[in-house]
């Protein structure tokens, strides 16, 4: 059981191996905070709709199987987007259009497919939780680097000095391609140093 | 057929729990989401007028224009909402102008998405700041890499002049408007 969680962080991480949901990786990636509540976000709609879908799966027909994931998965977007609007003002406009489009984030479809409409609801919870989980780390690592680089602070604390020449390209679209190639790099590269 | 029939129900019953719990969010957040707005905008006034006590709102077409007045009810000028494009999207300001429409009492951008580090610059004190007490006929201008030498001039941020531009343009055009709404 704690297999489907722990593979979402490391062995079947859903940015560095699997590679979906890259929309918002390199969109919000701009700072810690932004990747912190995206994160989060999208944890929380990965977990209702795994849950979800894993307490219907026998009701639902085949053949609408993916419309029905589709209408469950928009329903807690827009929860979540009405929260975080209601809620954390700021940070909703900082994320603009990328937390309505969380729908079509590949990772929570993909749970959904590939694991929730097959397993009981304990295990799909456990393994959306990783999933996010992994989500959420990988986009704090990402979103750390480029704030670091491009503006001097970790959440919003000054790390470097005033000295610190800002690299812009790092807040730029540019900076998010090449951290993250960076990042899959050094991942796969502890990768194969842990496999010898 | 019984499987046709399966579908329907499956799908509407969804669409119909799904539908209640999104009026039920509705409901919830609405109500919160509007004081967010209107706390900004007040945020807004109160910084571009900082002697300012309390506001009247009067609706002209579709925009929205604040009598901003002091303690003794004297009044301090005006404030309004302005948007255009700007470098990557829509730029949303407020915008304080004296009673008599001849001088800026100082800008607030509330959002936009302009390129971090270079047109983001717009949203800096240091860049709203000269708009404060500039006067805005014929119109404002901007200057580059260089001090501004008229009363309706403003210093353009360097590598970021589409932005500059956008928001003086912006302010042309809002103020032109307001000009003629306010005489009516």
């Amino acid at each position: 059981m704690i297999k489907d969680f722990i593979k979402g962080l490391w062995r079947e991480n859903p940015i560095l191996v699997q590679v979906l949901g890259m929309c918002p990786t390199l969109a919000v990636s701009t700072k810690a905070v932004f990747g912190f509540s995206m994160g989060l976000a999208t944890t929380f709609v990965l977990i209702s709709s795994s849950v979800t879908v894993a307490l219907i799966k026998k009701l639902v027909p085949h053949e609408v199987r993916i419309a029905t994931f589709t209408v469950i998965i928009a329903t807690f977007v827009t929860c979540a987007d009405y929260f975080l609007k209601a809620n954390f003002y700021s940070i909703s406009k900082a994320l603009g259009p990328y937390v309505p489009l969380i729908v079509v984030n590949c990772i929570i479809l993909g749970r959904a497919e590939v694991f929730a409409s097959k397993q009981n609801v304990a295990r799909s919870f456990l393994d959306a939780l990783g999933m996010g989980c992994g989500f959420t780390l990988v986009l704090i690592v990402l979103g750390s680097i480029r704030e670091l680089l491009g503006s001097g602070t970790i959440f919003n604390y000054a790390i470097l000095g005033k000295g610190f020449e800002h690299w812009v390209v790092m807040a730029l679209p540019a900076g998010a391609f090449i951290t993250l190639g960076f990042l899959v790099g050094l991942f796969n590269w502890i990768n194969q140093k842990w496999q010898r | 057929m019984k499987n046709t029939i399966k579908m329907i129900i499956v799908l509407t019953v969804l669409g119909l729990l799904s539908g209640a719990a999104l009026v039920f969010i509705y409901r919830y957040a609405s109500p919160l989401i509007a004081q967010n707005q209107k706390d900004e905008t007040e945020k807004a006034i109160y910084k571009i007028f900082p002697e300012g006590k309390n506001y009247d709102t009067r609706i002209i077409g579709e925009d929205s224009v604040y009598k901003v007045k002091d303690k003794n009810g004297k009044l301090l000028g005006y404030a309004f909402p302005a948007s255009g494009n700007g470098y990557q999207g829509q730029i949303d300001m407020l915008v304080g102008i004296q009673p008599d429409l001849a001088t800026l009492a100082g800008i607030e951008v509330l959002d936009s998405q302009e390129t971090p580090g270079l047109g983001q610059e717009i949203t800096t004190e240091k860049f709203e700041n000269q708009f404060k007490g500039l006067k805005v006929s014929p119109s404002i201008s901007y200057v580059k890499n260089q001090k501004p030498q008229n009363p309706n001039e403003i210093e353009a941020i360097t590598g970021a002049t589409v932005s500059s531009k956008a928001v003086v343009t912006i302010l042309n055009e809002r103020i032109a408007k307001i000009k003629k709404d306010l005489n009516k």
